[in-house]
């Protein structure tokens, strides 16, 4: 245990972690906080109902950079991998796509921002999953054309406040902040400290991201951490936020075998892509388009309190149709939640399914994602 | 009333011939919000080492294993409208089920209060 210890990274804001009483545990390489003494259940709804400040800063930060300084140089080595219109992106527009293999399958999910200041036309802002980026960068820069490179970014922390009163909170320290729409990101003074923000997050709430230069990050969570308005929230929490949000975990829900027509995600191919194609697996998406996907990933309440987890064989009329790919308690809920992919002729909100449990069934139901209402800024 | 520890995080309190099985402080606080208790009905029979109930947090599931030999005498229906009691008073309100002492030697291979303690402190 102590040598596997010794190998996973910390983030910059670690020992704040430490100090407040996480439980840190092992995730994507990283040391990283689980939860914090209060637990996941007040963590889950002090977010909903208040502001949750959470450390992410194990993602992947990078920049795709043209040495033309164009934004169409940028975005169309970018489109050669996925299934986005990043063409078409004004500037401060954020988009959410997915790397995609030659089968349609998905590498991982990303978020791309074009930069907002015209004198930074060319630069398209991605923050990718922390168990993927060796590889999402490996592959990014293996298929660029010439004059356009690939740049982690290193010296960077990612913070996340996410809740109803996110604007309140960091509009008092982001003059603008508020002002700013849903998925879009621009540079902004944190306290006078330069920092770049997208409003934005993973927890089906109003927030934003906070990508902020390593120096500056211990102040920046000090002084939010400070709020009243604000409590620290881990990993588990993230989850189950993410999961009543009906949003996607690579790894879980999403991976090199599914595309983004079963997983529901068509919403993130624009028009112009769908019809022209130019990406990885355009056949089989195109196909899936036109035939509808043979499998899809639905949203599953499950009667009675006790949750079905990952893994489990989802049944109809006593023929297996699926398996769940995400399942726990969803605190807002007040029960078992969970997503997977069934057949298609079991995708339809309504109906009846049986989800193994602990050698028998339990009874549930297709619904239509996300299990709580999404709370965006319009 | 004698109480017994398992290593597996259970703790038997035994009072006359019943015995009451729950989880351990130490188990709860390890395992985060308790969403949910699958406790077994009055009549099952149980083994040493077998399973007996589960135990679910937020994230995962957990077995709860019987202690000793027995037959299950009640179960906690609290537990079932407020799991909670679990984090709140594991060694008390927050008991599993209540157990006939079907094998009184074998409480000789449970730790006491002391040993229990030692062990978890030894499990880091």
């Amino acid at each position: 245990m102590i040598d596997a210890d010794e190998t996973l990274l910390e983030t910059p804001l670690a020992s704040r972690h430490q100090a407040l009483g996480a439980r840190m545990v092992p995730f994507a390489g990283y040391t990283m906080p689980v939860q914090y003494p209060t637990g996941i259940l007040t963590e889950h709804t002090w977010t909903r109902e208040e502001a949750g400040l959470f450390d992410v800063s194990h993602m992947g930060q990078a920049m795709l950079e043209a040495a033309d300084g164009s934004h169409a140089t940028v975005a169309t080595a970018l489109e050669a991998l996925v299934p986005a219109d990043i063409l078409n992106m004004v500037p401060g527009q954020q988009r959410y796509t997915q790397l995609l293999n030659h089968e349609g399958g998905i590498l991982d999910d990303l978020m791309v921002t074009r930069s907002i200041d015209a004198a930074d036309d060319g630069y398209l802002f991605l923050v990718v999953n922390a168990a993927r980026k060796a590889e999402d960068y490996a592959h990014i820069a293996a298929n660029l054309p010439a004059g356009v490179a690939l740049k982690p970014v290193d010296d960077r922390a990612l913070i996340a406040v996410q809740g109803p009163k996110a604007a309140g909170v960091v509009a008092d320290h982001v003059p603008g902040a508020a002002d700013m729409a849903f998925m879009t990101g621009r540079s902004g003074a944190f306290d006078g400290q330069d920092i770049h923000l997208s409003r934005s997050g993973y927890t089906g709430e109003d927030g934003y991201e906070l990508s902020v230069p390593i120096a500056a990050i211990g102040v920046i969570w000090d002084a939010l951490i400070a709020d009243r308005r604000i409590k620290p929230i881990g990993l588990g929490a993230r989850d189950s936020l993410r999961l009543e949000a009906g949003l996607c975990l690579y790894g879980h829900d999403i991976d090199e075998t599914t595309s983004p027509v079963e997983a529901g995600l068509l919403w993130s191919i624009q028009k112009r892509r769908r019809e022209n194609g130019g990406f990885p697996g355009f056949e089989r998406i195109q196909r899936e388009i036109a035939e509808g996907a043979t499998r899809r990933l639905v949203g599953i309440k499950v009667e009675g309190r006790a949750p079905v987890r990952e893994g489990a064989t989802v049944f109809k009329d006593g023929e297996t149709v699926g398996t769940v790919t995400s399942g726990g308690f969803g605190p807002t809920v007040e029960g078992p939640v969970a997503m997977g992919y069934v057949a298609a002729a079991a995708k339809e909100p309504g109906t009846t399914l049986e989800i193994e449990l602990r050698g028998r069934t339990v009874s549930a139901e297709v619904v239509k994602l996300p299990f709580v209402k999404k709370r965006f800024a319009k | 009333m004698t109480v017994y520890f398992t290593k597996e995080h259970e703790w038997l309190s035994v009072e006359g011939g019943t015995a009451t099985v729950g989880i351990t402080n130490h188990a709860q606080e390890q395992l985060g919000d308790v969403v949910f208790v699958e406790l077994p009905a009055p009549g099952t029979a149980l083994t040493q080492g077998g399973d007996a109930a589960v135990v679910e947090s937020v994230k995962a599931a957990s077995e709860v294993y019987a202690p000793i030999d027995g037959e299950v005498t009640e179960a906690n229906g609290e537990l079932e409208g407020e799991p909670a009691k679990v984090n709140e008073d594991a060694m008390g309100a927050g008991w599993f089920f209540k157990m006939t002492v079907g094998n009184e030697s074998q409480l000789a291979t449970l730790m006491d209060e002391a040993a229990y303690n030692a062990f978890v402190e030894a499990e880091g």
